[in-house]
């Protein structure tokens, strides 16, 4: 992020200009893409959708915000929006009851018990876990939880993210919390 | 005492409280076992949180992600045409900015020869026209670029038109990098002083580019990142501009 996203709003419509940016950013935004989607497949054409939309986009951002805050709203929309289709496709060939009892079945899929920790401590196992819990969150709570927690983000930027206001911001983040403490708890005290 | 909340401690946790709130919150849990284990626990959780690994993407991942979203982008979007003008208009429009900068200039010296208070209160006015001359080459030096990174070899006419369009820009580009030393901006002579060195190699090459001089000229645009270089100091050059002209019409008179 930096002087470079200012300069973009001239590179709106020029591909070439547009190569550097896609090369400045694209880690950054694969590893946002692949915390809000836990896959790696999916992570690669959120990456991709996400610079595509960014190109089509590019004339609507003015500049007054940071390129790289802008683009990592494009990313969390098209991960949504990836997430919102993958879940169609699955409901299309998959009988759920719930999304509840769906939600509650990933949760109840993490084991409880367990190791002790000093096996545990960054082990496969305690990855597939947290992965487990971050995979039951809803996607919206997942969406302000990355952003918080692992892109620094701020309430109020992530509210401009998610189009909510920073009260909805934070009861998002709080009921994610809760979620990932419930399910690493065990893991974690013992 | 009342304890904190679970939520209280989250945004203890993540620094969103602020002022006696934050005071408050930071010497109860000093002086709470109760809640200091619960962040304890808390921040263990969210810890054990970023331990979540994340596949690694190599250093060419950026070039590889360009790669497989270039195609598209050009299939998508509709090339916008460069060089609407023609480059007749573009060589006089760049002329007249020469020649008002010129005329400015010679003008400031002058005048400096008249009174030192007018030097003083010249400064604001003379940075402005510096910079809106300024950022309209860097604009058109850059159109220049990404038509010469666009083209292909073996269209005489095409390069031709660069390279009269270069030798043009080369002239001016001289006349503002002198400027941007004598106003003591380093950061953009320096800019400026490369962009010159490419102008040149470009206007060196008239119609009869080969494939391989516009392959290495190409390159020598892309390794030595000129075209963003340009690009940020073009934009710095336009926020100066509006910073200057928000000033009040006052303090230039």
């Amino acid at each position: 992020m930096g002087a470079d996203g200012r300069a973009t709003h001239v590179t709106a419509g020029d591909p070439a200009a547009f190569r550097l940016l896609v090369e400045r950013h694209s880690g950054a935004i694969f590893r946002l893409a692949f915390r809000m989607t836990g896959n790696e497949s999916d992570a690669e054409d959120v990456v991709q959708e996400t610079f595509l939309r960014a190109y089509r986009g590019l004339d609507q951002f003015e500049g007054r915000a940071d390129f790289g805050t802008w683009l990592h709203r494009v990313a969390v929309n098209c991960a949504l929006d990836h997430l919102r289709r993958v879940k169609r496709r699955e409901e299309e060939f998959h009988a759920v009851s719930s999304a509840d009892s769906e939600e509650d079945d990933v949760l109840s899929a993490v084991p409880s018990g367990g190791p002790g920790p000093e096996r545990l401590l960054l082990s496969a196992e305690l990855q597939v876990r947290i992965a487990g819990a971050m995979a039951a969150l809803s996607d919206r709570e997942r969406a302000a939880f990355v952003l918080r927690h692992f892109e620094g983000c701020s309430i109020a930027e992530i509210g401009k993210v998610l189009n909510l206001r920073g009260g909805a911001v934070k009861n998002t983040i709080f009921r994610a919390v809760q979620k990932l403490r419930e399910a690493l708890q065990p893991l974690v005290n013992s | 005492m009342r304890h904190l909340t679970q939520d209280e401690l989250v945004l203890l946790h993540y620094g969103e409280m602020s002022g006696p709130d934050w005071e408050q919150a930071k010497a109860h849990v000093r002086a709470c076992d109760r809640c200091r284990e619960e962040l304890i626990s808390l921040e263990s959780a969210l810890k054990a949180v970023l331990a979540l690994p994340v596949p690694e993407r190599g250093e060419d991942y950026g070039r590889e992600v360009w790669a497989r979203i270039s195609p598209r982008l050009e299939a998508k979007i509709e090339r916008r045409p460069r060089f609407s003008l023609p480059v007749r208009a573009w060589v006089f429009a760049g002329s007249v900015a020469v020649l008002l900068v010129v005329a400015f200039w010679s003008g400031r010296w002058w005048q400096q020869r008249q009174t030192s208070t007018t030097e003083a209160i010249s400064a604001s006015a003379r940075q402005r026209i510096l910079m809106f001359a300024v950022a309209d080459h860097l604009e058109r030096a850059q159109m220049l670029l990404v038509e010469l990174m666009h083209q292909e070899a073996g269209s005489p006419p095409e390069a031709s038109r660069t390279a009269e369009l270069a030798e043009d820009l080369v002239q001016s580009n001289r006349l503002y990098r002198q400027a941007a030393l004598r106003d003591g901006d380093p950061g953009l002579a320096n800019v400026l002083d490369e962009l010159e060195r490419v102008l040149l190699e470009i206007s060196h090459n008239s119609g009869a580019t080969s494939a391989d001089d516009l392959a290495i000229l190409q390159h020598q645009i892309e390794s030595q990142g000129i075209l963003f270089k340009v690009r940020v100091v073009e934009l710095r050059a336009r926020e100066k501009q509006r910073a200057e002209a928000a000033q009040p019409v006052g303090s230039i008179l």
